[in-house]
């Protein structure tokens, strides 16, 4: 069973990977992605906003297809929602399993899924007062793509 | 029936949310479109867009040709942008 959370707190990678393993010896490895918000074109801060209940219905559907590709022990997806300033974490995905291959692809599958089925949306917010609704990028439907079929 | 809005859609309509009798004459999401956009200038504006929204229907993604019943919970968006 994933932990799927959606929060405006910060999250601790080591007590996350940290639960993956608890309790348990069969784990073999974790692979992990952490997403940070760039200060691309100067912006002050990525406001996150997202569709209450279709946002954890929507991770816990992508989750549960990684658990059904790969022999997963476990995996955890974590996206923050909220204000989010340059340099800070926005979304963390781990995957564990007993072999390497298994949890990088899941963990690769999961962040690229994540990115184009999850509503989410990001508001960039400028140091002048301005704002602009990011757009999504054709480039993440193709990541996503990759994993069809 | 329950219609939500988020991001650009939300501020252009000026509401996150509102209630609504599924008029009789419309059958899915794409005449749903229709009618939201003649409720208010703001509607219009958002809906004046209509090739970059996106609709949930009980909190799933579909299509505009996606049957409606009254009691369903739509929501509009653009695409979505997370991770």
């Amino acid at each position: 069973m994933a932990r799927v959370l959606v929060q405006e707190a910060c999250f601790d990678l080591a007590a996350e990977q940290a639960r993956l393993g608890e309790g348990r010896v069969d784990v073999g490895g974790i692979a992990a992605f952490t997403g940070l918000c760039r200060a691309d074109d100067g912006i002050a801060a990525l406001v996150l906003e997202h569709y209450p209940g279709m946002t954890e219905r929507a991770l816990e559907k992508i989750a549960a297809e990684a658990e059904s590709r790969w022999p997963l022990t476990g995996c955890t997806v974590i996206h923050r929602v909220g204000r989010i300033l340059p340099g800070e974490p926005i979304v963390l995905v781990l995957a564990a399993s007993r072999h390497r291959s298994a949890a990088l692809e899941a963990c690769a599958f999961l962040i690229d899924w994540l990115k184009t089925g999850a509503p989410f949306w990001k508001r960039e917010e400028f140091a002048d007062g301005g704002e602009r609704w990011v757009e999504a990028r054709a480039s993440d439907d193709a990541a996503a793509a990759r994993w069809a079929g | 029936m329950q219609i939500l809005y988020f991001a650009w859609v939300r501020q252009k309509v000026g509401l996150g949310q509102e209630t609504l009798e599924l008029p009789g004459d419309v059958a899915d999401v794409a005449g749903l479109m229709r009618h939201l956009a003649g409720r208010s200038p703001g509607h219009a504006a958002a809906f004046a867009q209509a090739k970059q929204i996106r609709a949930a229907v009980n909190q799933e993604f579909c299509a505009p040709n996606h049957p409606l019943r009254n009691g369903d919970e739509v929501a509009f968006f653009p695409p979505v942008t997370g991770g």
